[in-house]
């Protein structure tokens, strides 16, 4: 179930342009109108179709889930492979690096970092991606550990193959799955940290997010009910979605090292 | 022996809070555009800024820069809101005591809540209660806090016109004694109950999934065996060990629950460090944002360290390594 979800918005991200029946920006019809045939989810104050802007914040979530999706696993990836392989004062040195990471407050950081930098997306994916890998790192580490001592890795040793070579072909693979699971927690919560920027307002205004919708909703909550409960409904698919294909996942694998 | 483990934990610390300092530190210098506008403002003229890049070494080096600003914090000097006029800390102070009564009522009712929750759910599991238990955690836990802030709102205070809905005090501020207490109490109460309910979902779901495990294990069968009454077993027992991840877990949401608590106060009209770090935001004052990040940073350190040390407290297999 959980992988249906996700793959709903993930699909839908993907076929917004298309499926939305109008541009979400474009003043589609009158304002504050409750949902109706033509507009399904109502429209906002200045009377644009929040059907379409839900569908297109699919499309800004997805994006910023995968770059920041991107660059944790391959920091997360490269740091625990480096400090489960090698161990010793390397892995001393980057597990007090992955503590820092894993301490410092994102949303305070994001905060900060959209007052100092702009409120482009690129910065809060940026800094997101820069700062969320500490546990997969972790996890890697754990994995790498277990299969540092195993069979398959000790015969590799034997044929005579290169570090490189062994933690890229035998070790590698092994430490994924579990990574993956993890990582799909992760962008459960990195969805929920966009949203709730979003709706500080702290997110480009000119891209269209679930948060920022949910923000703009604020101010006309008396008589506009329809717009803050749609996009949470959305955000919560979502986070729904890739928290129930984690713990799938993590069961699947569970009684592996 | 319990004296060397704090201390090991102490220096251990060390580490996280140079990398944090550094990272603020970062901040302020990799930003675009000139420092000194970060830190005084725009609106100043040529004077003003000598004087500022005086103040705050902005014209020596790099590394005497950051001795002075960790210097700085170290003294409690997070520098000077522009936009206020006033030294961060004063500002940062007058919000503290708000947004502290409603993230420790928050704690303190998530932790209780969640642990009855999971206890309810684990001691018959798989039966209805368990199911709903946890399908009611895993729907709360995906929910965004503004969007449950919102619906409660609509809900509670619109609609039913249960509970006020903004504010911290009836306008004109609260009235003396047992009254006002009353008018604060009535007014916290939804935000608490909001803020708290995400962390409910989590310490829940752990709490469950910990019971579970332990009451399946060897020395519950033997406790059971022994023919101690079921209750004293799960409630004793199997409680005490499952508990251990629950107090680490509930340590690291501290951060969770601040970021939470500045959504829930912007949306109730909490007058707390969240609605500051807001308007801070707007304005563009980045040294009350700092002070605040840098806050929250060693607030959550703080918390770590307490429950390593609770931790250690509580299992006495490791304080005595």
């Amino acid at each position: 179930m959980g992988l249906g979800l996700t793959l709903l918005v993930v699909v839908v991200a993907l076929l917004a342009s298309a499926l939305a029946p109008f541009d979400p920006f474009a003043l589609a019809g009158p304002p504050l109108a409750p949902p109706s045939r033509a507009h399904l989810m109502g429209t906002d104050a200045l009377g644009r179709d929040l059907f379409s802007g839900v569908l297109h914040g699919a499309r800004t979530s997805l994006l910023v889930a995968t770059v920041v999706g991107a660059l944790v696993m391959t920091i997360g990836l490269a740091v625990g492979m480096a400090s489960g392989y090698r161990g010793g004062l390397l892995d001393d040195v980057l597990m007090r690096v992955t503590e820092i990471f894993q301490t410092l407050p994102r949303f305070f950081l994001a905060i900060v970092v959209a007052a100092l930098f702009g409120s482009e997306l690129r910065y809060l994916v940026l800094v997101l991606g820069l700062t969320s890998w500490a546990l997969v790192a972790r996890v890697v580490r754990s994995e790498v550990l277990s299969l540092r001592g195993s069979e398959f890795v000790e015969a590799a040793r034997a044929s005579g193959a290169s570090d490189i070579r062994i933690i890229l072909r035998e070790i590698l693979p092994n430490t994924l799955p579990a990574a993956i699971a993890y990582l799909g927690l992760l962008l459960a919560q990195v969805i929920l940290l966009e949203a709730s920027l979003g709706f500080l307002g702290l997110i480009d205004p000119s891209v269209i997010s679930w948060g920022y919708l949910a923000g703009q909703a604020q101010r006309f909550l008396r008589v506009a009910w329809w717009l803050s409960l749609f996009p949470g409904v959305a955000i919560m698919v979502a986070v729904l979605g890739l928290n129930l294909l984690a713990d799938a996942l993590t069961d699947v694998l569970g009684g592996r090292g | 022996m319990i004296g060397r483990y704090v201390g090991r934990r102490l220096l251990q610390v060390l580490p996280t809070v140079a990398g944090i300092l550094l990272i603020g530190f970062l901040l302020l210098h990799l930003a675009p555009g000139d420092p000194v506008l970060a830190l005084a403002g725009e609106h100043g003229d040529a004077a003003y800024y000598a004087f500022m890049r005086e103040k705050f070494g902005l014209d020596r080096s790099l590394p005497q820069q950051l001795a002075t600003y960790v210097g700085n914090v170290l003294r409690g000097d997070l520098g000077v809101s522009y936009i206020q006029g006033r030294p961060v800390v004063d500002v940062i102070a007058e919000r503290l005591g708000a947004t502290l009564l409603l993230t420790a009522s928050a704690l303190v009712l998530s932790s209780a809540a969640g642990i009855l929750l999971g206890l309810l759910a684990a001691s018959r599991s798989g039966g209805p209660r368990d199911v709903t238990v946890s399908a009611g955690a895993l729907g709360l836990y995906a929910a965004p806090v503004f969007w449950i802030a919102q619906l409660a709102l609509l809900t509670l205070s619109l609609r039913i016109g249960l509970f006020p809905v903004q504010g911290m005090t009836r306008p004109g501020g609260a009235p003396a004694g047992l009254a006002g207490v009353l008018d604060v109490a009535r007014h916290l109460t939804l935000p608490v109950l909001v803020l708290a309910s995400q962390e409910i979902a989590a310490v829940t779901r752990l709490t469950r999934i910990g019971l579970i495990e332990e009451l399946a294990s060897d020395h519950i069968r033997t406790a059971r065996a022994k023919g101690l009454a079921e209750r004293f077993v799960v409630g004793t027992h199997a409680l005490r060990r499952a508990l251990l991840p629950v107090v680490t877990v509930i340590g690291g949401r501290v951060g969770h629950l601040l970021s939470g608590a500045v959504v829930v106060e912007v949306v109730f009209g909490w007058p707390g460090l969240g609605r500051l770090l807001l308007s801070a935001m707007q304005t563009r004052d980045s040294p009350v944002l700092l002070g605040i990040f840098l806050l929250v940073a060693f607030s959550v350190v703080i918390a770590n360290l307490l429950t390593d040390l609770a931790y250690g407290w509580l299992d006495p297999r490791i304080a005595y390594r």
